[in-house]
């Protein structure tokens, strides 16, 4: 029972970094799809006073993925009622031309005025409407929910880190007398901390383990796809592969430290 | 015959930089039955500890088992303490390890097969009377029968040499007669030189023994 508790201390230190950190991941992927959807419905409108070459606003700037250039039919059509033919054509050809461009992904309000000034080196186009107010206020919530979820785990991490701390003085005082003693019938280092070592990589084993498992099963649950699917997004909530050799990596190398701090704190004794 | 220890101008002292070991001279056979003596806070431990290099030497030389302590890098002590076998007054026995492992840990520093370690542990229970309780943990057990895993664990290797730092201090008579008798036998039977630091000197040794007093920082041989 004891034992178990020993190991409790560090497992449960251990999945809470590791939780923030798949939670963090989640939430940074979940963005990004969003940034995707945003940028497939999201585009800009320039209008230019001659036609120009669709492969010629394509080069402006790489962010540009397609550019379409929008049929005055409608607008002429309301107006034509009261017009002769040969007036319709000639505002046919008076009229400037749009074009609505699709962008590759989400930008930055950076990235638009930046845009916004190419485009406007090209002497043909005369005006550029960007829809930047919405945008702006899009990003800056996106950004918001990123930045207090990263927030969320940050605190999580050094917290549960003073923790370990905390948990490693015991640990020093538990070991400290074993190392000695072992030390005193010459024990070679790496067999005087093979115990904690061991210990160590039993606990991130244990920590990883239960985190896959949970973040697997959460992965699968319906529920958690639906709230997915009801914000429009597709995302790899957890994978079983990159994910788990990820949280497997933090968890060793957290533990390794830990250990190799005890190890280098060690005072002999006799 | 062969010198085990070799001190000469050997001076000891701890951080506070107080002497408390001042420029001895003096050397032990191996295969000799040593005591050392003195009131305390004389600087018996202090010895002790610097026979197994716990304790640098601040000046002067101590060769131990032909190893030079002063200056002695840790591979070589770990190297040194592979053939030291060490008993201490408050046991120093791992808790959570059982007996037999306590007993067994020597061996498996040294390297020792596990088939042969076991047998080993099990020849050493029966021969300091507790294999009935093989098994149990440290603390499970009486202090007597607790410095007597501790011996045995100084001699599962058949050391070179044994150092006790005051054996018996906490002891019944039958517990303390028990020890004696078996560091005696290990003196007199594997030819293991035998340290030990002691208030007084037990009547029923029946082995001939070199005897050192430590005063005033000094070491002095009286018998």
């Amino acid at each position: 029972m004891k034992s178990v508790k020993n190991h409790l201390s560090l497992v449960i230190a251990l999945l809470s970094i590791i939780f923030s950190m798949q939670v963090f991941l989640i939430v940074d992927r979940s963005i990004e799809a969003y940034k995707v959807n945003l940028a497939s419905s999201y585009s800009i409108i320039a209008v230019s006073k001659k036609q120009i070459n669709s492969t010629d606003i394509l080069k402006i700037n790489k962010i540009i993925s397609h550019v379409q250039e929008l049929s005055p039919d409608s607008v002429i059509k309301r107006l034509s009622s009261d017009m002769k033919n040969t007036n319709v054509e000639l505002l046919k050809l008076t009229l400037p031309k749009f074009y609505k461009l699709t962008l590759a992904y989400y930008p930055t309000p950076q990235e638009i005025k930046e845009l916004k000034s190419n485009l406007f080196e090209n002497n043909s186009i005369t005006k550029v409407e960007d829809f930047s107010h919405t945008h702006d206020t899009t990003y800056k919530l996106l950004l918001l929910f990123k930045n207090v979820v990263s927030l969320f785990a940050l605190v999580v991490v050094v917290v549960t880190v003073l923790l370990i701390f905390k948990e490693l003085r015991i640990w020093q005082y538990k070991h400290n007398e074993r190392m000695t003693i072992m030390g005193l019938f010459g024990a070679a280092l790496w067999l005087r901390s093979a115990v904690l070592f061991r210990l160590a990589i039993v606990d991130a084993l244990v920590a990883s383990f239960l985190a896959f498992g949970t973040f697997l099963y959460l992965s699968l649950h319906p529920w958690v796809k639906e709230q997915f699917d009801s914000i429009g997004i597709n995302i790899v909530i957890f994978n079983p592969v990159d994910d788990f050799l990820a949280i497997l990596g933090v968890a060793i190398s957290i533990s390794i430290i830990l250990a190799t701090l005890i190890v280098l704190g060690h005072k002999e004794e006799a | 015959m062969n010198k085990v220890i070799i001190a000469k101008e050997l001076s000891l002292s701890y951080s506070n930089n107080e002497t408390i070991i001042n420029k001895a001279n003096f050397s032990i056979s191996s295969g000799s039955f040593v005591f050392i003596t003195g009131a305390s806070g004389s600087g018996k431990s202090t010895l002790l500890k610097s026979l197994f290099g716990a304790l640098k030497p601040k000046q002067g030389s101590l060769v131990v088992g032909g190893v030079e302590l002063n200056g002695v890098s840790r591979s070589k002590l770990n190297l040194l303490r592979r053939h030291i076998g060490i008993v201490f007054q408050d046991y120093k026995l791992i808790k959570e390890w059982t007996i037999d492992k306590n007993i067994m840990l020597p061996l498996l520093i040294n390297g020792y097969v596990k088939s042969v370690a076991n047998a080993q542990v099990d020849k050493l229970l029966k021969h300091v009377r507790l294999n009935h309780q093989s098994g149990k943990y440290p603390l499970e057990l009486s202090g007597g029968e607790q410095q007597r895993v501790a011996m045995a664990r100084a001699l599962s290797h058949n050391p070179i040499l044994i150092l006790a730092d005051e054996p018996t201090g906490n002891l019944d008579d039958y517990s303390s007669q028990l020890i004696w008798n078996l560091l005696e036998g290990a003196n007199s039977q594997l030819k293991t030189t035998v340290i030990v630091v002691t208030h007084h000197i037990p009547k029923t040794i029946t082995t001939d023994y070199k005897h050192f007093h430590i005063e005033y920082g000094s070491i002095n041989e009286i018998r």
